[in-house]
């Protein structure tokens, strides 16, 4: 086991490393100069930035210079924000990004889970037709649109009670994160359902499942026992790669509800071709991703035995 | 019902949250959204209107605008001004919230940093008309050259390149407000980062600030004129760039004050808001591409265009919103002349569309040019919905009345740029807006000299006219020339005028005298108040 984890955790790091120098790659490709603004500057003025960001070096030297400060740590300052540093910004942003993510995954994983329980025991019959189909509509309507229902939806409650039951954006208490949570779990909701339906329904017809009912057992024992943990697998598999996705930011949900996190930012800085802010943040969610993975890696071992024994 | 009841009650109880009210008149505090984090609130680098918003609340410089929109002693009591010199008067009473005095020497030190080329202020040229600023943000003389001097701690003496008639303007501008040297230096790279690491001079003091997230403002105690000053707090609870959820926080009473777009204008009239206009003060047009080989240096393809533009329609059918004026001039209507408006000495010629002629034009365009038809013409514009639908207007337009071929080349914002300054386009979608309150801020745009003159148009006519301008402080002589400039930007076709940029916003109705201003600080709350 432990050989296993040092071997994800190496050819983890080699995967950060690749992704570290794809994007910086990537980024000095697309078109556009960085320190140019609305304003034209003087060529005086864009020399001195330049020597400030290190950007009149040749790109080698570049990246050699960026790669070690990245290994001390160090992502440099912004940009755009030209007193901030980039790692004051992940500090800052990314547990507001990663509270509402945990938020928003506890619902999509329990309401997933339950969902596709249900839809499996009633299989092709209405509770079925009627979660499929808010299934298929969760998966297929983006985000902001739903980010701009359910806002719309306090408005609108908030106006027939005549105060403030929920606040409308915002951020700073646990009411604050209710419906952008929500609104950012809806679409790992509607795919964990899915998911766990087709998982459900293939066990159904294992032989395991057929021996226990050979064996007598209780139908709620042969469901919680055998079916729900054998199908939950293929869940927990998926679950890793979307808690990193859901809780280094929507950046639709952050704009709509007001939420000062790490998603803004990731976005915002490709529009702004912010260099040190898009090495950081992209580094850092291909860092948190390739963490999860590894985890799910090793809880899986945990909940099958099998793989451990491979 | 009940059941409804009891679940709110549960939810108030459990979030803590308490009734939302956008202004409260016994705490006389009111709360905003912003449209964005202020990404730069040093004020000697700042640019951007959210920072300057902020800035100007918060800093005070040597002159401010009161409330009618005039200019008025700030730090400075009193001054003189002449032809190349300005004296100012410190009043004594003037402190930092630290309760430290302002003194003479934070101007200087302000003002020398800002022109230092390390620093790499992109509003140094604000402060050209100051002796040798220009040599010195080149890089050929030292900061301490630059013609400003603190006689005593109360005491300023500028010295000026040349005569400059507006400078007494400048001084209320961001980039001149004071800093103090030693405070900068106890925190250096990150002055101004958060709300600590600033000192403040103005009606307001930050008090709490949450990157992204908050930003509060407070009455500063230690301001020499705070008995004027009414409002307590502005505390901007929000920051975010999406307009519909701005909408959605002033319909909950959660902000007292918010700007609208295409978009949620509908929305705010259904809600039965009072919409209000606001011209902004920037003028949007079509800018050419005059370096050589560009078929846009002809002059009569650039009138066949002029002559086919419709602005009134433009405005009326594209733009859609209340507010917004039709283009005639470079020179907005709200620029000052000698004793009314600029634009009321000296009208504009009306761009009265005339397809008859716009066609002869095109014809005569062909002809010079030795071509059976134009070649398709690059536009290029921001990626943004409204440039992308101008975009689209203007390709129509031209290819129905005049079969000119348009490729829209949309481009994100640091794209666009970097295209712009390397000249590979043939028509650019622009817009200009000013930063001083001087006919000059737009005057000088297409001179041969000037960096954002993108299209790199050379006249010597039109340099000739800036520089008669620029070096003489009376304003009837540098009116003319300013008038025999918006002459030339017709009949040359430099740029095809589009619009005056207005804006619609609401705002609560308990709140009186906040100041919208095409210059600095805006909206400006300081004078703000709120009726119970």
């Amino acid at each position: 086991m432990l050989r296993y984890t040092l071997g994800r955790l190496l050819s983890g790091i080699i995967t950060v490393w690749f992704i570290a120098t794809a994007t910086f790659l990537a980024m000095h490709a697309v078109p556009g100069d960085p320190l140019m603004n609305e304003k034209a500057t003087t060529a005086e003025i864009r020399e001195n930035l330049a020597r400030k960001y290190g950007l009149d070096r040749p790109l080698a030297e570049q990246y050699v210079i960026y790669l070690s400060n990245m290994i001390q740590g160090d992502f440099g300052i912004s940009f755009t924000q030209q007193n901030r540093r980039v790692n004051d910004i992940i500090k800052d942003h990314f547990p507001v990004s990663a509270a509402l993510g945990i938020l928003a995954i506890t619902f999509a994983a329990l309401g997933g889970i339950l969902w596709g329980a249900i839809t499996a025991l009633y299989r092709n019959q209405l509770p079925d037709i009627i979660i499929m189909f808010l299934v298929i509509l969760g998966i297929s309507v983006p985000s902001f649109v739903f980010a701009a229902l359910g806002q719309l939806l306090l408005v609108n409650l908030n106006q027939w009670f005549g105060t403030s039951i929920l606040p409308v954006a915002g951020w700073g208490t646990f009411s604050h994160m209710l419906m952008p949570s929500l609104v950012l779990g809806l679409g790992t909701m509607a795919l964990l359902t899915r998911l766990m339906r087709s998982s459900m329904l293939e066990v159904v017809n294992e032989d395991f499942i057929k021996t226990a009912k050979a064996k007598g057992l209780s139908p709620q024992r042969i469901f919680f026992k055998h079916q729900l943990r054998n199908a939950i697998l293929p869940v927990v598999t998926v679950l890793g790669p979307q808690i990193a996705a859901i809780t280094t930011g929507g950046f639709v949900v952050e704009l709509v509800f007001a939420i000062p996190g790490l998603g803004r930012y990731f976005v915002q800085a490709v529009q702004q071709l912010d260099y040190t802010v898009i090495m950081g943040t992209t580094v850092f969610y291909g860092a948190f991703l390739v963490l999860m993975v590894i985890l799910v890696d090793i809880i899986y071992g945990f909940i099958d035995p099998r793989v451990r024994l491979k | 019902m009940n059941f409804f009841k009891s679940l709110a009650i549960a939810l108030l109880l459990f979030s803590g949250a308490i009734e939302a009210q956008s202004v409260d008149a016994t705490r006389q505090v009111v709360k905003i959204a912003l449209a964005q984090e202020p990404p730069q609130l040093n004020s000697m680098k700042a640019t951007d209107q959210v920072s300057i918003f902020v800035l100007g609340h918060v800093m005070e410089g040597l002159t401010r605008y009161d409330r009618r929109g005039n200019l008025a002693p700030g730090v400075a009591e009193r001054w003189t001004l002449s032809s190349t010199a300005a004296k100012f008067w410190l009043r004594k009473d003037a402190k930092w919230s630290n309760g430290d005095p302002v003194t003479a020497h934070d101007f200087v030190f302000s003002w020398r940093n800002a022109v230092d080329p390390k620093t790499a202020s992109e509003y140094a040229f604000i402060l050209y008309p100051v002796k040798n600023a220009e040599a010195i943000n080149q890089g050929n003389l030292p900061v301490t050259d630059l013609g400003i001097r603190a006689v005593d701690d109360h005491t300023l003496e500028v010295t000026l390149e040349r005569p400059t008639g507006y400078f007494m303007k400048l001084t209320a501008f961001v980039t001149t407000f004071p800093v103090q040297e030693r405070f900068y230096r106890s925190v250096e790279a990150s002055y101004a980062a958060d709300a600590g690491q600033m000192l403040y001079n103005g009606p307001f003091k930050i008090t709490d600030w949450v990157h992204s997230a908050s930003l509060k403002m407070q009455k500063n105690q230690t301001y020499w004129n705070r008995q004027t000053i009414q409002l307590n707090g502005i505390d901007a609870d929000y920051i975010t760039a999406d307009t519909r959820a701005r909408l959605n926080l002033f319909i909950d009473d959660e902000i007292a004050y918010t700007q609208l777009d295409g978009e949620t204008y509908k929305d705010a009239l259904k809600n039965q808001f009072r919409i209000r206009p606001f011209a902004t003060g920037s003028v949007y047009f079509l800018e050419y591409n005059y370096r050589p080989g560009r078929i846009t240096g002809n002059l009569k393809l650039r009138q066949a265009i002029q002559a086919a533009f419709d602005p009134d329609e433009f405005v009326n059918k594209v733009l859609q919103t209340p507010g917004n004026l039709p283009g005639a001039s470079l020179f907005p209507s709200w620029i000052k002349g000698v004793s009314k408006t600029f634009r009321e000495e000296f009208p504009a010629k009306v761009l009265r569309p005339d397809l008859e002629r716009a066609k002869r034009l095109l014809a005569e365009a062909k002809a010079e040019l030795g071509v059976e038809q134009i070649p398709p013409l690059v536009l290029l514009v921001s990626d943004s919905p409204t440039a992308t639908k101008q975009a689209e207007y203007t390709q129509g337009m031209l290819k129905t009345k005049l079969n000119l071929d348009i490729k829209i080349d949309v481009q994100t914002f640091k794209q666009r740029l970097a295209k712009m300054t390397e000249g590979d386009f043939d028509i650019v979608g622009a817009g200009w807006g000013p930063d001083f309150d001087d006919i000059m801020t737009f005057g000088d745009l297409f001179a041969s000299w000037n960096l954002n003159n993108r299209g790199r148009y050379n006249n010597p006519e039109y340099d000739r006219l800036v520089r008669v301008a620029m070096n003489s402080s009376d304003p009837a002589t540098r009116m003319e020339a300013m008038a025999g400039i918006q002459t030339l930007v017709h009949d040359d076709a430099i740029i095809l005028p589009m619009y005056e940029q207005g804006v619609i916003y609401i705002q609560h109705p308990k709140i009186k005298g906040l100041r919208r201003t095409v210059i600095g600080s805006d909206p400006d709350f300081t004078h703000a108040r709120i009726v119970p």
